[in-house]
């Protein structure tokens, strides 16, 4: 396990997943570098979602090969616990633990899973709720809160494990429209701070400002990827095409 | 704002009050009453004057029978607890990762929820000993204690379904949200899981205790000194008279009505109360 960062962060090599007869990925490589924003696109069903929850082994693959950080994580003898300590997720159901306040939400991982002292765990989530501008919602349960505000508070829970990584699921897509804004915004924040983020997305606009880079998937493969620019001005394969005529 | 609608579903949903958790009226009252009082007035009318009224026979032999009732309560509580406590965790193993402890707790969790509770009392009478000796200490077994553990069989099968119900009911994303923080198996059960269920489980689990605490008198058939066992003696050593039958067995009757009646209030009332909150 010698990575470097002069090393993709996260590599996937011909990566194929299925469901029972299902073949949901049939081949898919990218690399992920330190800082990078990346960004998955394409129709419903494409794939993304399966995609990036076999980053940090929510789903196992039967075929390929996918590496974070030089860890390869399709291996029976991978310690789960150590890779989601490194790789963040935030979900399209916020999936905050509604019996807990938001302060709760961000500091229970860090206390009981990284041992991190109590009070410093606290200081450490108080300044992540402010950081998403939840201040004054510490002792909020999740029931209390917006769509907006709660995924916002997942992204701090996220945040306290300080991971390397993040991925995002559709964060926005279960969202009111007028509060899909400041959560988009955070996620911006945060890839301006350097963290590396994979997020699949229907947001082409906010796909087009913060990517560095676009992949475009469909029917379990990846049709197209390039920067932003190139990718949205010169689609050159025509169900790219179609796809982006379809959205914008 | 109001819509022409015959669509009922496109009517406002006006929120249902919670009812109150103890509504009976007066006319519930004077039918309790009337059962317990007009029937045996009626029966002692027909048995000539010279003997003691009903009522006044059933004053004297009531704190034996209240006694006993609690006994039953004490039976239905001690089955209940230790129903519990196995129950809990035979239904946590319904949920194992382990194909061998899954499959193992379902089958005994299915052998035990379907089968008569008066079987199991009779099978946990007559097989358990009447003492157990352990090096040079003996351990008695009485009837009693042998209707404690017949009883909560049928609990702890009961109890471990309304386990594996109240995990497998929440939603998948809280599993995921707790596995991508990296917590434990463990944690994530203790942490995450298991705190969420409580509040489903509560009413089943009451729900269940009433059932229980109405099958203690089972246990007169085995033997047990409980209510119904002193009922009938009381009623023997008064000779038999057939106008007794009814204010004894009714004076039971009240008992549990009066015992079990308010926990299913009190659960329909939890059952709404976690509804409208989720």
């Amino acid at each position: 396990m010698s990575w470097t960062p002069a090393e993709p962060m996260i590599s996937l090599r011909d990566v194929h997943k299925s469901f029972g007869d299902l073949k949901v990925l049939k081949g898919i490589s990218l690399d992920v570098m330190k800082g990078d924003v990346i960004c998955i696109i394409g129709p419903s069903g494409s794939g993304k979602s399966t995609l990036i929850r076999c980053i940090n082994a929510l789903n196992d693959i039967q075929k390929g090969s996918i590496k974070v950080e030089g860890q390869e994580v399709n291996d029976p003898k991978l310690d789960k616990l150590e890779l989601r300590k490194k790789v963040g997720m935030v979900f399209q159901q916020y999936n905050l633990f509604p019996h807990k306040t938001a302060l709760q939400n961000v500091m229970m991982a860090p206390v009981r899973v990284l041992g991190q002292d109590k009070v410093k765990a606290e200081e450490a989530a108080r300044a992540l709720i402010k950081k998403v501008r939840l201040e004054g919602k510490e002792d909020a349960y999740p029931g209390e809160l917006s769509g907006g505000q709660q995924q916002r508070v997942a992204i701090a829970r996220s945040l306290a494990m300080q991971p390397d990584v993040i991925l995002f699921d559709e964060v926005t897509a279960a969202l009111d429209p007028e509060t899909v804004g400041e959560v988009l915004q955070t996620i911006k924040n945060l890839a301006e701070d350097g963290m590396t983020c994979i997020l699949v997305t229907h947001e082409m606009g906010f796909a087009r400002e913060v990517a560095d880079h676009i992949y475009f998937t469909d029917r379990g493969v990846i049709v197209e990827h390039g920067p932003p620019d190139t990718f949205f001005k010169n689609a050159q394969d025509s169900r790219t095409k179609e796809f982006l005529s379809q959205i914008l | 704002m109001t819509y022409k609608t015959d669509l009922p579903v496109m009517l406002p949903v006006k929120p249902r009050e919670p009812e109150p958790f103890l509504s009976l009226t007066p006319w519930h009252m004077l039918a309790i009453a009337l059962l317990t009082i007009i029937g045996p007035s009626i029966a002692f009318a027909q048995s000539g004057s010279e003997a003691q009224s009903p009522l006044a026979v059933l004053m004297n032999w009531a704190p034996l029978l209240l006694k006993g009732f609690i006994f039953n309560l004490v039976i239905s509580i001690s089955a209940m607890a230790l129903g519990t406590v196995v129950g809990a965790m035979l239904g946590l193993c319904q949920i194992s990762l382990l194909a061998v402890t899954r499959h193992s707790s379902w089958f005994v969790t299915q052998f035990f929820r379907n089968a008569p509770w008066l079987v199991l009392l009779f099978f946990a009478m007559f097989l358990l000993p009447f003492e157990i000796k352990f090096f040079s200490l003996t351990i008695p077994f009485p009837d009693w204690f042998k209707a404690i553990l017949g009883l909560s069989l049928p609990v702890m099968a009961n109890v471990s379904e309304i386990v594996r119900g109240a995990v497998r009911s929440l939603p998948s994303g809280q599993w995921e949200a707790a596995e991508s923080l990296a917590y434990t198996r463990l944690q994530t059960l203790w942490l995450i899981i298991i705190p969420q269920c409580v509040k489903r489980m509560l009413p089943p689990w009451m729900n269940l205790y009433s059932i229980l605490t109405m099958a203690t008198v089972l246990a007169s058939i085995v033997g047990v000194n409980e209510v119904m066992t002193l009922t009938g003696q009381a009623l023997a050593s008064e000779g038999g008279r057939p106008d007794l039958l009814a204010p004894f067995y009714g004076f039971v009757l009240l008992l549990f009505f009066i015992y079990c009646y308010p926990i299913a209030r009190f659960t329909v009332w939890l059952e709404k109360k976690y509804a409208v909150i989720t």
